[in-house]
């Protein structure tokens, strides 16, 4: 597999870096050996049809699944173990937690905290994990509202907002943390079509103002287009082909991944 | 009437008794339940087949058996125990067993993406637990709570077999002295439904509180 280090000119250490990894459920190997190198800055999208393995693979690199074979470093530190004598060794808990707090997450399903008013989630983990100063977060919190185009809704519930609105308050809450690593798994699947559009904005505005390194796995083939650096087909628990959004969506070099696009594109 | 307005005083020292008597039951029992419930979710496997085996246990035997095992198991083994610290240690394990139950139940039902989200925000187990976990188990763990406080309320009536001065006890005690039961029962039980009563109402004002969005 050739590695197409697109945005890496200078040869700088991966943001992400994922060698060979295994993961199964039991006795289903769902991830059979995947490498990827994510570049600090990078847009990645990975694509992919259902059961792939782009789920497993997101939650592997924020270690919410722990991995059998393989290694993943985030920006230079090992992800969920220690390494002695060749030997994997569980890492401590907070040594696990303090890698997630460096890697933000956003889910399908939103998962907000339901009984926290919009603003207290963005501001909660900076104020329980970070220890900023309660004061302090609620401003950040407020400002990442406004980017976010929810300023007006800081006191509501997550229960008194549209999908849309609960997504873009789950972005926020992802970019208080600062994270080296923001990871996005199929934000827009859950949400009416009328409300994709607003969620790809923010994402494609963060892609394009921010600079942050993205890994989006994601079913919305003009959003990988526009806003991906380099796009990631996944076949079967491995990375099939990567490289240009133009060249892997447009000029499709395996037959796996033409047949799957076909399913997305109109002839 | 006269005969409960004259030993008014002994009674509402039997009342005291059983206030303070489920006060403790409930804190501990309460304690012991919240560790509990922790503990069958996320023990390591000896710990949790030990809850397991405790909370099945208790919760299958009768409350007095409970009482009896305590009061007179505990000096059989060489531990001098009264009346009340036998009643108190027993109501304690019998609310802690319930508890737990309901605890593990009302933990269990917080959906794994908060759990999710909650870990990706690099928050470790016991903060999860605090800010995310229990805030959206409370709601529904408040009301079978409230159950548990009322039925241990009543049950320290129980303790007056081991000679506990209750208000049972001081019920029973003018009753037989006076010999004419019937207005003291009255005059108890009327104590008993004032206390339960308002722990349940304050326990619905509570939920009204709890329950956000
Ligand atoms: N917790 C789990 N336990 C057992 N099997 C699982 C679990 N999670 C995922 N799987 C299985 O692993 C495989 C890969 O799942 P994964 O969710 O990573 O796929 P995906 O590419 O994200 O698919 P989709 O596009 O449907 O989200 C699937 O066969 C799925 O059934
Ligand atoms: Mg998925």
């Amino acid at each position: 597999m050739e590695d197409v280090n697109l945005a890496n000119p200078a040869g700088m250490p991966p943001m992400v870096r994922i060698e060979a990894l295994h993961k199964r459920y039991g006795a289903l190997e769902v991830l059979r050996g995947v490498d990827l190198n994510v570049q600090s800055g990078e847009v990645v999208c990975i694509i992919g049809a259902s059961g792939s393995g782009k789920t497993t693979l997101l939650r592997c690199v924020n270690f919410l699944e722990p991995y059998h074979q393989g290694r993943i470093w985030v920006d230079g530190t090992l992800v969920g173990y220690r390494e002695s004598g060749g030997h994997l060794m569980p890492a401590p808990e907070r040594e696990v937690a303090r890698l997630r707090a460096e890697t933000a997450m956003v889910f399908q399903g939103f998962n907000l905290f339901p009984h926290m008013t919009a603003l207290r989630n963005v501001a909660f983990g900076p104020i329980k994990v970070r220890k900023t100063p309660k004061q302090q977060a609620m401003i950040r919190a407020q400002e990442l509202l406004e980017r976010v185009g929810l300023g007006t809704k800081a006191d509501s519930y997550p229960a008194q907002l549209s999908g849309g609105q609960q997504q873009r308050v789950a972005i926020a809450r992802a970019m208080a943390m600062d994270p080296k690593v923001m990871l996005f798994d199929e934000v827009t699947s859950a949400l009416d079509p009328e409300l994709v559009g607003e969620v790809l904005a923010v994402m494609k505005r963060l892609a394009d103002d921010h600079g942050v390194t993205m890994m989006v796995v994601t079913h919305e083939m003009q959003f990988a287009r526009e806003a991906a650096s380099r796009v990631v087909f996944m076949d079967g628990g491995v990375v099939v082909e990567q490289g240009p959004p133009e060249q892997v969506l447009g000029d499709p070099r395996s037959a796996r991944l033409r047949a799957f696009l076909s399913r997305y594109i109109a002839p | 009437m006269q005969v409960v307005w004259d030993n008014i005083g002994l009674l509402l020292i039997g009342l005291r008794s059983t206030l303070i008597l489920s006060a403790v039951t409930v804190v501990s029992g309460s304690a012991v339940g919240l560790l509990g419930g922790v503990g069958l979710l996320f023990g390591p496997l000896p710990v949790r087949g030990l809850l397991r085996a405790y909370v099945d246990i208790v919760r299958g035997l009768p409350l007095l058996v409970l009482i009896f095992f305590i009061f007179y198991g505990l000096p059989a083994i060489g531990l001098d125990v009264r009346g009340f610290e036998a009643g108190a240690l027993a109501l304690s394990l019998f609310a802690g067993a319930h508890v737990s139950e309901i605890v593990r139940g009302g933990i269990n039902a917080v959906p794994k993406g908060q759990i999710d989200a909650a870990k990706a925000l690099g928050l470790t187990f016991w903060p999860r637990l605090a800010w995310v976990v229990f805030p959206q188990a409370a709601p529904s763990m408040l009301p079978p709570w409230i159950n548990v406080v009322v039925e241990m309320v009543k049950g320290t009536s129980l303790v007056v077999l081991v000679s506990v001065n209750d208000l049972l006890f001081a019920a029973t005690k003018v009753a037989e002295r006076t010999a004419n039961p019937m207005p003291l029962y009255l005059a108890a039980a009327a104590l008993y439904f004032v206390v339960n009563f308002a722990i349940s109402r304050s326990g619905a004002w509570l939920e009204r509180r709890l329950s956000y969005g």
